[in-house]
């Protein structure tokens, strides 16, 4: 800070209190929705403080009883979740840092060719080509199976640049060592390239963690089977009931658990989210 | 495209290590684009058994149904007001960290959590905010002597997209005008302080063009993903409605492909979606191409 001037500071601590209020509002309002009865959501105007049946309906959406629509139980739907953003961040790194070093540590024959393949999938996210995706996945039998929900999305070449560039400040020297000491290519990406990196797959993982988390378009075309419905979808059914009222409270529960999770490793793992973010751009 | 000074003479390891990312691109990237691009010039007879090649057909007519053009000028209006939205809000929350010097940490923490917030449970948060009958905001909007009903009006229906997306997207836009703001070397502004130029004077001459290549590329992402990224936000509140209002593009590939199961036109849109990403992206890599030193 240039000046002092207590006014101004002022000024900013209200400019952020009231962003920081309005950023939270949507989320304490339903929290104090799935802290209430159904009668008391429906009958118009909903209180502005927590109310009493917080355990009650939390316990209720977690408990296998409350699925409904054809929906699986929410449990089973959060596993799925899990799993599908778990095989994403483990999916896309391995793929990623394997071909970059590729790119990077050798000269062979197609390698621009190579990089401009895989620099493509840039301009082509999932939602610009659903369809014809869509039809490929059914070809290869891959409708409802978690190689179906996640493949597809694995690929993509933002975590290749990401490993690419940070290659590429990595000391000639290191290898060199390594290969007078007489290490073969796998030898000094394990034992060398790989250490270096941790900070950089840390960072991607929390990145790439959230982004497999939120999925919503790809599960609801690939998933026809309830077994394999995933958190966001099975949301979004909770509130499109066909008769009958929506379960409000039981949807608001349902929707702060499921932001819990990513929300949790945003919080947590700051730096490394920061990092991963402002480093791949993306 | 630079490689190592060294590299490792190895004939065949190198194409194993590529061949999961190129395996997987090929075949669920390139080849569906492909294919996106080869079935918007056929048209398929409904069972799907034949098609026959018709040109520019479906080009032709998407560029002179109504309905599309409808479509891309609320994607338009949609894409640019999130957009605006957002980034205004995440200057003023950057600028605000950015004088904290203690502080300053707390509040990145509380502000930078909707960015893990999926898009369809935005939707959902804002639709129930909103909803008619238990919505608080309708209900002060009602004190106000504004009936909000998004289902029914087109403009109403909008606005909760409008806010539903901008409110996810802001903590992105904080952090990156937060990294911006920090990069801007201290010593211009204190040389401006000693020439008598108040705070707001250097935020608007020197701070603001600085940000410049921070905003530009803020703005290309921000367009790319209101105009992507927000199908889940859609598809929880309004599903395209009511009477086509919020019907943005991507929604409109979905609906025409997947539920209509017209798939000429529903790949030229996609090829169309396409090019516009394309663009966006040739544009944004330049300018990272500059900014990046490799």
């Amino acid at each position: 800070m240039v000046e002092n001037r207590p006014f101004l500071t002022f000024l900013t601590h209200l400019v952020l209190i009231a962003g920081v209020v309005i950023v939270a509002f949507p989320v304490y309002v339903a929290f104090i929705a799935s802290t209430r009865t159904r009668e008391v959501l429906v009958g118009g105007m909903i209180p502005l403080l927590p109310g009493g049946h917080l355990i009650e309906n939390y316990t209720e959406v977690l408990s296998a009883s409350s699925a409904a629509n054809g929906l699986p139980s929410y449990t089973l739907m959060a596993l799925n979740s899990l799993c599908m953003a778990l095989i994403i961040t483990c999916g896309k790194i391995a793929i990623s840092i394997l071909s970059a070093f590729a790119i990077v540590y050798f000269r062979f024959r197609f390698r621009l060719l190579a990089f401009w393949i895989i620099f493509i999938t840039l301009m082509l996210p999932v939602e610009v080509r659903i369809i014809p995706t869509y039809k490929v996945v059914a070809d290869l039998g891959m409708l409802n199976s978690y190689p179906g929900l996640t493949v597809p999305l694995i690929a993509s070449a933002t975590a290749t640049f990401l490993f690419r560039q940070f290659f590429m400040t990595v000391p000639d020297e290191l290898m060199e060592a390594a290969r007078v000491d007489g290490s073969g290519p796998l030898k000094f990406f394990r034992d060398i390239l790989l250490p270096l990196s941790r900070t950089n797959i840390a960072a991607l993982c929390v990145i790439l963690f959230i982004y497999g988390w939120i999925q919503y378009l790809w599960p609801l075309l690939v998933t026809t089977d309830p077994g394999y419905y995933t958190l966001m979808m099975g949301l979004k059914r909770m509130v499109a009931v066909q008769d009958g009222e929506v379960q409000w409270h039981l949807v608001m529960a349902g929707a702060i658990l499921a932001m819990l999770p990513p929300v949790l490793v945003v919080i947590l793992m700051q730096r490394l989210f920061i990092r991963g973010l402002t480093e791949t751009e993306k | 495209m630079d490689t190592k000074r060294t590299i490792f003479p190895n004939p065949v390891l190198p194409y194993l290590l590529l061949a999961p990312q190129l395996v997987i691109t090929l075949l669920f990237f390139i080849w569906p684009a492909g294919q996106a691009v080869k079935s918007s010039f056929e048209r398929e007879d409904p069972f799907g058994l034949s098609a026959s090649f018709v040109g520019f057909q479906h080009y032709v007519r998407l560029l002179n149904d109504p309905l599309y053009l409808d479509s891309l000028a609320r994607t338009a209006v949609f894409a640019v007001a999130v957009t605006a939205l957002s980034m205004a809000f995440g200057l003023a929350l950057a600028v605000a960290v950015n004088r904290l010097v203690r502080s300053g940490r707390v509040y990145t923490t509380l502000l930078v959590w909707p960015y893990a917030v999926a898009p369809v449970i935005a939707g959902l948060l804002w639709w129930f905010l909103f909803n008619s009958t238990t919505g608080v905001l309708a209900y002060f909007l009602g004190q106000l002597g504004i009936r909000w009903d998004h289902n029914l009006n087109g403009t109403h229906a909008m606005i909760l997209i409008i806010i539903a997306a901008a409110w996810k997207q802001v903590s992105y836009n904080f952090l990156f005008f937060l990294a911006g703001l920090q990069s801007v070397p201290h010593s211009l502004i204190e040389a401006a302080a000693i020439d008598g130029s108040g705070p707001v004077k250097r935020f608007f001459t020197i701070v603001l063009p600085l940000l410049s290549p921070t905003t530009f590329f803020l703005f290309i992402v921000n367009v790319n993903y209101t105009m992507f990224d927000t199908f889940g936000i859609v598809d929880a509140t309004t599903a395209g409605g009511p009477a086509q209002a919020t019907n943005i593009l991507v929604y409109k590939v979905y609906n025409d492909g997947y539920l209509g199961l017209n798939l000429g036109s529903s790949s030229a849109q996609s090829v169309l979606l396409m090019l516009i990403v394309v663009v966006l992206t040739v544009i944004q890599f330049r300018y990272v191409e500059r900014r990046v030193q490799y």
